[in-house]
């Protein structure tokens, strides 16, 4: 019911096939990324991947789509996005883990249809960058049309964002010194909000665990408040949920690989890491994933000693690293060219260039059994291009997620005169009333 | 003709309220708008005491009674303002962008202030609430917001103080009276959530996620609060005091939570939040209801509609193109109510942000000009807002040993061009002030 009526409110309605329909996609270069490349067939049957070969059957009742020698690639994972969501910032305290992007969740979002006509298929919804301990992230599935709850990607580890340097200490708002805002103004007070944080969550810890064993021996004793800033905090420190850390300088970097160290946790990934070329092998060392930019060098102070050089310089480290946009800080649709930047710079293989934006994020986010591959079994989250996605002039024609048609861009263009045809006319209903003639001879 | 005037000014100081609360009334031979049963085409409705003795087309009317012929105008029930500020003093603005104060030494007699004004946050470790804060205790008779609801048609409102998070606890009262506490119907019915989105400056919280996550900790500190006290009651000897705290006892004092909605991805967000709350709940806004009236009939929750229906902002930018999805919203917003109706939903209707009450007959005509039944429409406006917040054993319709509140119009109240005749409000008569015009107070 739900989601007929969410449906129903769509232009694309007619578009979307019913989950679990057969779909044979022939006549397409596959580039598996993980597998390299097959000329052929794709089958999707029950929301998955069921056959990639040169030639598969199509079973009886499949729908047969000719790709006509286009490309087909697993859907792009964005590990750094800002979509789909009413509220990006709690930026009114520095720790602000009780918040929760989930919350928030805004289906109607325009910016996820966007990124789907970018052959975006999964994002990971951060907390902005605001304060040094953020809010709890939401990997989603870029179901447009759905609601709120059908677009979290379940079953993917609950994450949280950190945020280091200059957004956090605030620098340039004129509020720096003296200011009765918000603690920390400087890069020392920064790692200061993080270990202060972490005790408290530690304590916390040690108050759950002692309460759990006085009340097991029977003793009266009353049960600890609920604490839903700590709660995430402990779930870093029990390794059950993943840090995603903002962050652009060297000298934080290694502050904050040192500080989670000494605390027994891991960084999951160093978001934007500008700078994690100086720093490549002790961030591959502790185990922590970088997702860069392709570019930006210098666009604030803090980014002055960006290069397009980082993201290969870091995964010939070692490092784990992937492409982000920030959206729509920059756009979802530059990915592609971001990665083909980055093999023009790094002289990566194609594969390597893709993986940025596939493979490599989804394995950040845990979630690579999934999706980030064209691989038998894992979800049918699929692009079909007309030219090499790294192409420029490479155009999104279709996107499946889970098997299902979310954008299709020839059905797009038809109905964008259609579209305007109707805004005209409602703009023209709704226009408010002239104000009443003025009488003659008035002036 | 200057002297008619005067006459006019003259009478509308005295407000022409009968002053005959104990006194009988009748109104002979009207139609009769019973709303909990059949219309009837010409009936009698006899008050006594302030309450409803008989209605019906042959119920005698008794040789005491002040009779009132009732040729050609309708009898409804008093209309319903189901969310409103009316006899309540306006919260204090609150300064937006300015950094904030120094802090000042909280003694008793400070705190008590920031607590009275409003819209100061609330306690220290509370911020942005005042949950125990009861519309009824600020609730001022002489208020001109209960003359213009009088000449709108509505005798009762159900008023909501402040503009906090936690905003307060609301009180079902009528529109007219001379002291307060005669005005109250019911204390208590409801805490309302507001989402004031204040920036980076203004304190925790001061984002649409903060504050659900807040309300979501204070509800927790709510249960644990309980649990404690309950421990410590059934022996205190052993054990830490628990603290006092209002902020927490007016969330548990709160009968049920009215939480925003306007579009259909915020009624999906609210009614999952209020599930996960478990409090019984109502929303309200509403300006997508259209599109989620299923959403509310499979949740049986209750929408209060926004009398403002969407409009373009006065100074908008010419330039700047309005989305194809808020064009539709503010094309469709008024066939809310008809659609909420087929689903099966219980709604009423609220002033808002309708700046004159005088406007509001006018904004629930558009709902029925767009296919919401005029039954609907009357039902939204009395029965429903009466049952959403349990006050329907003494008022929202026209039955015997109800409360004589009645909304009396020369002719149907859809029509926006009839004219009011009167209100009853606790068998009081009240007939229509004119407008405030320089005039009248010469």
């Amino acid at each position: 019911m739900n989601r007929r009526l969410f449906l129903s409110t769509l232009a694309s309605a007619s578009l979307l096939r019913a989950v679990g329909e057969t779909i044979l996609i022939k006549n397409a270069k596959i580039l598996t990324v993980t597998k390299g490349r097959v000329d052929g067939s794709l089958l999707i049957r029950d929301g998955k991947i069921a056959e990639i070969g040169a030639s598969v059957m199509a079973p009886a009742g499949a729908v047969t789509i000719d790709a006509a020698g286009g490309f087909l690639m697993p859907g792009i994972v964005d590990c750094h996005a800002h979509v789909g969501a009413d509220a990006i910032n709690e930026g009114t305290i520095s720790v602000s883990s009780m918040v929760r992007i989930e919350d928030v969740l805004a289906p109607d979002d325009i910016q996820i249809y966007r990124g789907l006509a970018a052959g975006v298929t999964t994002s990971n919804v951060l907390h902005g960058s605001a304060n040094t301990i953020g809010g709890q992230c939401s990997v989603v599935k870029m179901r447009w049309g759905k609601p709120a709850t059908q677009m979290v990607f379940s079953g993917a580890k609950p994450g949280i964002k950190f945020a280091l340097g200059e957004n956090v200490k605030r620098s340039g708002s004129n509020t720096n010194f003296g200011a009765t805002l918000r603690y920390p103004a400087t890069r020392m007070g920064v790692e200061d909000v993080v270990r202060e944080a972490f005790n408290d969550a530690r304590a916390y810890q040690r108050q759950r665990d002692e309460y759990q064993t006085r009340a097991g021996k029977g003793e009266r004793v009353a049960p600890p408040r609920r604490d839903f800033k700590l709660e995430p905090l402990v779930e870093v420190l029990e390794g059950k949920r993943l840090v995603h850390a903002h962050c652009y300088r060297s000298d934080e970097i290694l502050m904050l690989l040192r500080a989670a160290e000494e605390f027994g946790f891991k960084i999951r990934t160093l978001q934007h890491g500008l700078e994690a070329y100086k720093v490549a092998k002790e961030i591959a060392k502790h185990g922590a994933g970088v997702s860069t930019f392709a570019d930006s060098w210098s666009y604030k102070i803090e980014a002055y000693d960006a290069i397009p050089y980082n993201a290969a310089l870091c995964m010939k480290a070692g490092v784990l690293t992937s492409l982000n946009t920030d959206a729509p800080v920059t756009q979802q649709r530059h990915l592609l060219q971001d990665a083909a930047k980055t093999q023009r710079y790094g002289q990566l293989t194609d594969d390597e260039a893709l993986s940025l934006v596939t493979i490599n994020p989804a394995k950040q986010l845990m979630i690579e059994d999934r999706v980030g591959s064209l691989e038998v079994g894992k979800d049918a989250d699929i692009v079909l291009t007309d030219k090499h996605p790294l192409s420029l002039y490479t155009k999104v024609q279709k996107v499946f997620i889970d098997g299902e048609v979310y954008f299709d861009r020839e059905q797009d263009v038809r109905e964008r005169s259609l579209r305007a045809a109707r805004r005209k006319a409602l703009a023209e209903k709704l226009k408010p009333a002239a104000p009443p003639a003025q009488k003659k001879g008035a002036r | 003709m200057r002297r008619v005037l005067w006459c006019f000014g003259l009478v509308a100081a005295c407000a022409l309220a009968q002053p005959a609360g104990s006194g009988v009334l009748a109104i002979r031979g009207a139609r009769i708008h019973t709303v909990s049963g059949p219309v009837l085409a010409s009936g009698n409705v006899v008050l006594r005491n302030g309450l409803i003795e008989a209605v019906g087309a042959n119920v005698a009317i008794p040789p005491e009674a002040f009779v009132i012929d009732g040729a050609g105008l309708q009898v409804y029930p008093g209309l319903i303002d189901s969310l409103s500020t009316w006899g309540l003093p306006a919260a204090p603005g609150r300064p937006t962008g300015a950094p904030n104060p120094a802090p000042t030494p909280v003694t008793p007699a400070v705190l008590e202030q920031r607590i009275q004004t409003l819209d100061d946050g609330g306690p220290e470790e509370r911020p942005s609430n005042t949950s125990w804060v009861r519309a009824a205790d600020l609730l001022d008779p002489k208020l001109p917001t209960l003359a213009a609801a009088r000449n709108a048609g509505y005798t009762t409102a159900i008023g909501f103080p402040g503009t906090n998070v936690f905003a307060g606890q609301g009180s079902a009262y009528n529109v007219a009276g001379s002291r307060a506490r005669q005005m109250v119907i019911e204390d208590g019915v409801g805490q309302m959530i507001t989402l004031p989105v204040r920036g980076f400056g203004g304190g925790f919280p001061g984002s649409l996620i903060g504050i659900i996550s807040y309300v979501r900790q204070i509800y927790a500190d709510a249960e644990h609060y309980k649990a404690v006290q309950a421990l410590y009651e059934k022996d205190p000897r052993g054990l830490p005091r628990p603290p006092y705290d209002r902020a927490l006892d007016g969330v548990i004092a709160s009968r049920r939570l009215l939480l925003p909605a306007g579009r259909l991805a915020e009624i999906d967000r609210m009614l999952r939040f209020g599930q996960e709350l478990k409090q019984p709940l109502v929303l309200y806004g509403g300006t997508e209801a259209f599109r989620g009236a299923a959403l509310l009939a499979a949740a049986k929750v209750p929408m209060l509609i926004n009398l403002r229906w969407p409009e373009a902002e006065r100074d908008a930018d010419p330039f700047v193109k309005e989305s194809l999805r808020v064009l539709e919203t503010r094309d469709l917003a008024p066939t809310g109510p008809a659609e909420l109706a087929k689903a099966g939903v219980k709604f009423a209707f609220y002033s808002g942000g309708v700046e004159r009450p005088a406007d509001l007959r006018k904004a629930i005509k558009k709902a029925v000009d767009a296919g919401l039944s005029k039954e609907d429409a009357l039902k939204a406006l009395t029965l429903y807002p009466a049952q959403i917040f349990g006050i329907d054993n003494r008022l929202g319709s026209l039955e015997a040993g109800k409360i004589a509140n009645l909304t009396v119009i020369d002719g149907d109240l859809f029509d926006d061009r009839a004219k009011l005749k009167f209100t009853i409000i606790d068998g009081v008569k009240y007939e229509p002030t004119p407008e405030a015009t320089p005039e009248s107070n010469r």
